[in-house]
């Protein structure tokens, strides 16, 4: 008797996992290219078997089985978040020996706490999040803790105590921001500089990290001086409306340098000064420092748009698969792992800070 | 003395009032830190386009304008808000940059179908959405927000879809045009004009308008007197969506990409509050379409305000609020009644003193 409940509830967890891929496939394209319906039967028959078994319980996948990894992605809001995202779903690949349960949270926050919830219920091995917000943590970590799954915060950062969760990497974001001082200092050697600040999303890490860190720069030069400084909220048209604002508050010719602190934002504000007349670029009366590094950033820099762009490297999955395969061997593995960044600057400019662009580097570029 | 009451007891009086309230507030920041007086409203030409920051307010609310209208019926015809509005936004500029681009391509220099094609297309899929809304609301029964909801979270994610979850770049002059410069004037101004113009000659010069209050104000009675209710709900909707369509189409052009994630993002919000700050009472009925444009300028205007202003990013949302609040309160019944009572005791002792 109790075999037979115990076959029903296999095979009722069976169907239930697999309608919950299916319908995850019809929400998101990209889940889709994974793997297909059939080849997932195997394995999640295999999962559910053992879950009946406390046993085994205790040492998921660590025979050579497929390993499952959640990730909880913020979004898709730019390119360097497709180009982070692809990168996962290349490394994490069935032919790797992954199953990747890749959620889009759609930068809402709530969503991705469910979807965190979500992968400690279907008790997956290890659980990447890339947080939207920094704050209100505490709680869900707490529960991926409490079901033993090994967590790993990717890419941004969170307001929670370390102990929570197993590692985190990702760029620095403070370096970023004095990265792009520095080069800023190297570049005028001395000259004044009137700065207009793009900023990102109100209270992102990424805004956070690379205003922090250009502020100290800016400290350090008392020539220097941010006349503003306001969200673009990482879009173009935020870029470009901010950026028209700031042409009517101080007018052409008050500014020489703008920060904005992603590509898009930059395309904005490059328009905006184009309507407005005002010329930038190595050539022109404006520098622009951008952030990203995005294939289309890179080419702006590339024909002398945009001066100065800082990378944050989005291919972080290998870094974040390293990190698991420790795991796996059973190692320790440090709290804070770096994901390396470098800079850009336009062809002509030399300087030790940054990687001068030719059409090579760009063609050399993996996104 | 007459003639100031008749202002004041216009229809449009406190929506305006409250829009240059608003714009006030750049004049007396502008005396206080030493510029001209009037810098928020100087117009020029600056490299051979208007320039200034009535402009950037009429241009930039041109999106929430066109919202506007299709909400306002909305509001007036089913006393229920579309909330899908935004995300419809984000699915008609991501199915149009898909087909002028190509599935999958995130970047393209020329069209791969007409540009009339994505340009239709994108309305048509946003006049769907509209017939859906309406079905649901007029047919079914189903309450406005929780029938409009559905579109508001699967519309941005159909869109998602068609533009395979990228940022899709159609980077052609004559795609551009539409959210850039039309000789001196910006496009969208143009755009929103037109839209405002023939919503307001088809409510004059048609019944349709009466029909909808009336249909607002007692759905039942409507029909007993021979009004097909339902169908003129679902009109409405189809309407909203329509309006809808070609704000997304707009928000798109500006930036010449569909950036499915963000168009429209939150702008359903922004509608409503339009329709409220004109005057409109969100339960439906009487509707007024001047007072709707109004607010969605006004909402603008703060927003430009703001950044006159240099208010940082994280203080502006509640700098907005207080704002808003301050233009509801000034606009409700209780405020209102205070101020007919305090004229009409005016009157009184007037009156006394008089006999």
């Amino acid at each position: 008797m109790k075999k037979k409940i115990a076959l029903l509830l296999v095979a009722a967890m069976t169907v239930s996992s697999l309608v919950a891929c299916g319908s995850s496939a019809a929400e998101e394209p990209a889940a889709a290219t994974e793997e297909a319906p059939a080849e997932d039967a195997a394995p999640a028959e295999d999962a559910s078997a053992e879950e009946e078994e406390p046993a085994e319980d205790a040492a998921p996948a660590a025979d050579g089985e497929v390993v499952t990894v959640g990730f909880a992605q913020v979004g898709h809001e730019s390119d360097w978040r497709a180009a982070n995202t692809k990168n996962y779903q290349d490394t994490f690949s069935a032919e790797n020996g992954y199953e990747l349960s890749f959620v889009d949270c759609d930068n809402d926050h709530a969503v991705q706490i469910e979807t965190v919830r979500g992968f400690i219920e279907q008790e997956l091995d290890y659980i990447c999040i890339a947080p939207i917000q920094s704050a209100g943590w505490d709680t869900v970590l707490q529960e991926a803790q409490d079901a033993g799954i090994p967590v790993l915060i990717v890419d941004r950062a969170v307001d929670a105590d370390e102990s929570l969760y197993t590692t985190a990497l990702g760029c620095d974001m403070i370096a970023e921001g004095e990265a792009a001082g520095n080069w800023l200092t190297e570049y005028l050697d001395g000259a004044d500089a009137n700065i207009l600040v793009i900023e990102g999303s109100v209270g992102a890490s990424a805004t956070l990290g690379r205003t922090e860190g250009f502020n100290n720069i800016v400290a350090k030069n008392s020539n220097w001086t941010v006349l503003d400084s306001q969200s673009g909220d990482f879009t173009q048209a935020g870029g470009q409306e901010v950026m028209e604002s700031f042409i009517k508050t101080y007018g052409a010719g008050n500014f020489n340098v703008v920060v904005c602190q992603n590509d898009n934002e930059a395309y904005g504000a490059m328009d905006a000064m184009d309507a407005a007349g005002i010329t930038y670029g190595v050539d022109g009366d404006v520098q622009i420092i951008s952030f990203d590094a995005t294939h289309d950033g890179l080419q702006y820099t590339l024909d002398g748009k945009i001066t100065c762009n800082v990378e944050c490297n989005p291919l972080q999955a290998g870094f974040a698969e390293q990190v698991i395969k420790k795991l796996e061997a059973g190692e320790e593995v440090d709290k804070w792992t770096l994901v390396e960044d470098s800079a850009f600057v336009a062809p002509g400019i030399e300087s030790q800070y940054a990687t001068t662009m030719s059409q090579e580097v760009l063609d050399g570029r993996a996104y | 003395m007459d003639k100031i009451k008749k202002i004041t007891k216009m229809k449009l009086f406190l929506p305006i009032f409250s829009m240059i309230l608003v714009m006030m507030i750049n004049v007396v920041y502008d005396i206080a830190t030493g510029n001209a007086p009037l810098s928020f409203f100087s117009i020029s030409i600056n490299n051979g386009i208007l320039y200034g920051r009535l402009i950037d307010v009429l241009n930039r609310g041109s999106e929430v304008a066109i919202l506007a209208i299709g909400m306002t019926l909305v509001v007036s015809a089913s006393a229920g808000t579309d909330i899908s509005v935004g995300s419809v936004m984000s699915l008609s500029g991501g199915l149009c940059c898909m087909l002028l681009a190509g599935y999958g391509v995130t970047n393209v220099d020329q069209y791969n179908v007409p540009l009339w094609v994505g340009m239709l297309a994108g309305i048509a899929i946003a006049c769907v959405c509209g017939l859906f809304n309406g079905f649901l609301v007029a047919y079914m029964n189903i309450q406005p927000m929780v029938a409009t909801l559905i579109l508001w979270s699967a519309g941005r994610a159909i869109g998602l879809l068609l533009c395979n979850s990228n940022i899709v770049y159609v980077r052609v002059p004559s795609f551009q045009f539409f959210g850039a410069y039309c000789g001196i004037i910006p496009t969208p101004i143009i755009i929103a004009a037109v839209c405002v113009a023939i919503a307001s000659i088809v409510l004059k010069t048609t019944a349709l308008g009466t029909y909808i209050q009336s249909v607002g104000i007692n759905k039942k009675a409507s029909r007993i007197s021979g009004f097909n209710s339902a169908k003129i709900i679902l009109l409405c909707y189809v309407i909203c969506g329509l309006c809808a369509g070609i704000s997304g189409l707009v928000a798109t052009c500006r930036i010449y990409s569909a950036d499915t994630n963000n168009i429209g993002l939150n702008m359903e919000l922004d509608a409503i509050l339009a329709v409220a700050l004109g005057g409109n009472s969100l339960g439906g009925g009487k509707f007024n379409l001047a007072g709707s444009i109004i607010g969605a300028y006004t909402i603008q205007a703060i927003t430009t305000t703001l950044y006159a202003l240099g208010v940082s990013s994280a203080q502006a949302p509640v700098f907005k609020a207080i704002v808003v609040i301050l233009i509801v309160v000034i606009q409700s019944q209780p405020v209102k009644d205070y101020f007919k009572k305090l004229s009409s005791k005016k009157a009184a002792a007037k009156e006394a003193v008089q006999a």
